[in-house]
């Protein structure tokens, strides 16, 4: 009669420790940040103030921030185009189904994750000293960091294509180029195309910033006018690339849909 | 036998489906082409900059290990860092889950626009860059990692929020139908019918968006928000690039160590 057998909670030990680590954990950065919600209240005022400034915007400047706009939208493509096309070999490289050898499957993908963790303003400031303000250096920056989030993305959908085309390339003596053109590109492609525009939109939320240091496009108005307390301007700037920005989005998001 | 000789060819698309592709890939070029415009590439200058390169490189391969565990060196400032994304992200992983109730569809059935609503307010928190809500903040609470934390946590709310209320619309209803039939109030519901299956992935995305907080966190100093981004501005604008090199391999041992332990822990949730 096991069936009367009350059935036992299970330990919350595991969870009280859990919780208890989180505490410390929570008090040790509290102190570490000297966060102070009280500092944030009387603070409060002072945003209020700012908001209050940033309102209304100033729409005949719309007019004369097209032309940095547009070079933000242009660093994007440009980046995005660019870190696409590199990122194919290295997709292929760090595929474990299309490369079998665990060593050239293992550097690819270190290298990948050693790029993928420099923030992009980093990458857009060395890029600044080395090619001086402008697009140029937000491009450079742009084209690391796609190419680090798509072959990522790609390589992981690149694993889980069907094996069966593959395995029948290999059984009749297909050559690694014609195994690759014949059987996981046909698979991959739709996958890949969708990943290039989904970095697409994420490039040009950070191309948008990369001017704070320097690297062009909409940013630099906007470090410009911050710095001069211009912030009727600020304000257009914001609104204008989060206008953009939800365009791109909605256009690409609507393509990404046909596509999977 | 016959069928088996029968050759097979690549599936035809039709004229429609060529004629969109065609134009599709032309667009995409026209595109490209009108990026290159305005853009000047200059090899001189490319040229004249390789002294430059070489010396980041040399800077980036001899880094200052002195300034590694010197006071306010990498060390102090990368605790900062991590410091400034764990609060955040966990403020904002609390403070998504009202967003998350409002944004899921299955959570209002009878409104529609209350998780049309929520959706928005999300989307809205989440264009909004980091470095300017952190510029913002700063106004309010002046330099210093606290702002950088009040900016983490306000952005994050957008994406924790929208990953959390995809988990709650993908989540099994019979559970909280059971209790509705029993006579459980909402509450009840949400207490032991809806939290119980949510809060495992409510927890993994949290944990996701923190690896992601930590990269961002160790930026927000170059606009003053503290941490390890501080003394990574002023080392770039004084082109002291053994000090990049130092500081770029604590933000790199830091990110690593961060996405293995967040990883392996994510893995054991769900």
């Amino acid at each position: 009669m096991n069936q009367s057998k009350a059935i036992k909670p299970p330990s919350k030990l595991k969870y009280t420790l859990i919780f208890l680590v989180l505490a410390v954990l929570y008090v040790i950065s509290y102190i570490g940040i000297k966060a102070d919600f009280s500092e944030l209240w009387t603070g409060l005022p002072n945003i209020g103030n700012m908001l209050s400034q940033l309102w209304p915007p100033d729409f005949a400047y719309f007019k004369s921030i097209l032309k940095p706009m547009f070079e933000t939208v242009k660093m994007a493509v440009l980046g995005t185009t660019i870190g696409a096309l590199l990122s194919i070999p290295f997709t292929l490289l760090a595929a474990r189904n299309v490369f079998l050898n665990r060593w050239v499957t293992g550097i690819t993908r270190l290298i990948l994750n050693f790029i993928r963790t420099i923030p992009d303003l980093l990458l857009a400031s060395v890029f600044v000293a080395i090619a001086g303000l402008g697009p140029v250096a937000g491009i450079a920056a742009l084209i690391f960091f796609s190419f680090g989030i798509i072959t990522k993305m790609t390589y992981e959908s690149v694993e889980t294509i069907d094996p069966g085309p593959l395995e029948s390339m290999t059984a009749v003596g297909a050559n690694k180029l014609q195994f690759i053109g014949f059987a996981v590109v046909p698979q991959a492609l739709p996958a890949f195309i969708a990943y290039v525009l989904y970095t697409f939109e994420v490039c040009v939320r950070a191309s948008a910033i990369l001017g704070l240091v320097g690297a062009g496009g909409i940013g630099m108005g906007l470090k410009t006018n911050l710095d001069l307390f211009n912030y009727t301007h600020v304000t257009s700037i914001i609104l204008f690339t989060l206008i953009i920005v939800v365009i791109i989005d909605s256009v690409s998001a609507a393509i990404r849909e046909k596509l999977l | 036998m016959s069928q088996a000789q029968k050759t097979f060819s690549a599936p035809k698309k039709t004229t429609g489906q060529k004629v969109s592709s065609t134009i599709s890939w032309l667009i995409v070029l026209a595109l490209i082409i009108w990026s290159c415009t305005g853009m000047s590439f200059d090899w001189q200058k490319a040229l004249d900059s390789m002294p430059i390169v070489k010396r980041i490189f040399q800077g980036l391969f001899h880094p200052e290990w002195s300034f590694f565990n010197e006071d306010e060196g990498v060390l102090d400032n990368m605790i900062i860092t991590l410091e400034t994304a764990f609060f955040g992200t966990s403020i904002a992983a609390l403070l998504a889950v009202p967003f998350g109730f409002l944004a899921a569809r299955n959570m209002s059935k009878r409104f529609v626009w209350i998780s049309w609503l929520g959706k928005r307010i999300l989307n809205i928190i989440r264009t909004l860059p980091e470095l300017i809500i952190a510029i913002i903040f700063l106004v309010a609470v002046g330099p210093g990692p606290f702002a950088g934390m009040l900016a983490i946590g306000f952005h994050s709310i957008g994406m924790i929020g929208k990953l959390y209320s995809e988990a709650i619309e993908n989540m099994d209803e019979g559970p909280m139908e059971a209790l509705t039939a029993v006579g459980a109030n909402r509450i009840q519901t949400l207490f032991f019918a809806v939290l119980p299956q949510v809060l495992p992935e409510f927890f993994s995305f949290a944990l996701y968006k923190f690896e992601i907080d930590v990269r961002a966190a160790s930026v927000l100093g170059m606009v003053g928000a503290g941490g390890i981004g501080t003394p990574l501005l002023f080392s770039l604008q004084s082109q002291a690039w053994n000090r990049v090199g130092i500081i770029f391999i604590g933000i790199v041992i830091a990110v690593v160590v961060i996405d293995f332990i967040s990883g392996a822990i994510r893995k054991r949730l769900v």
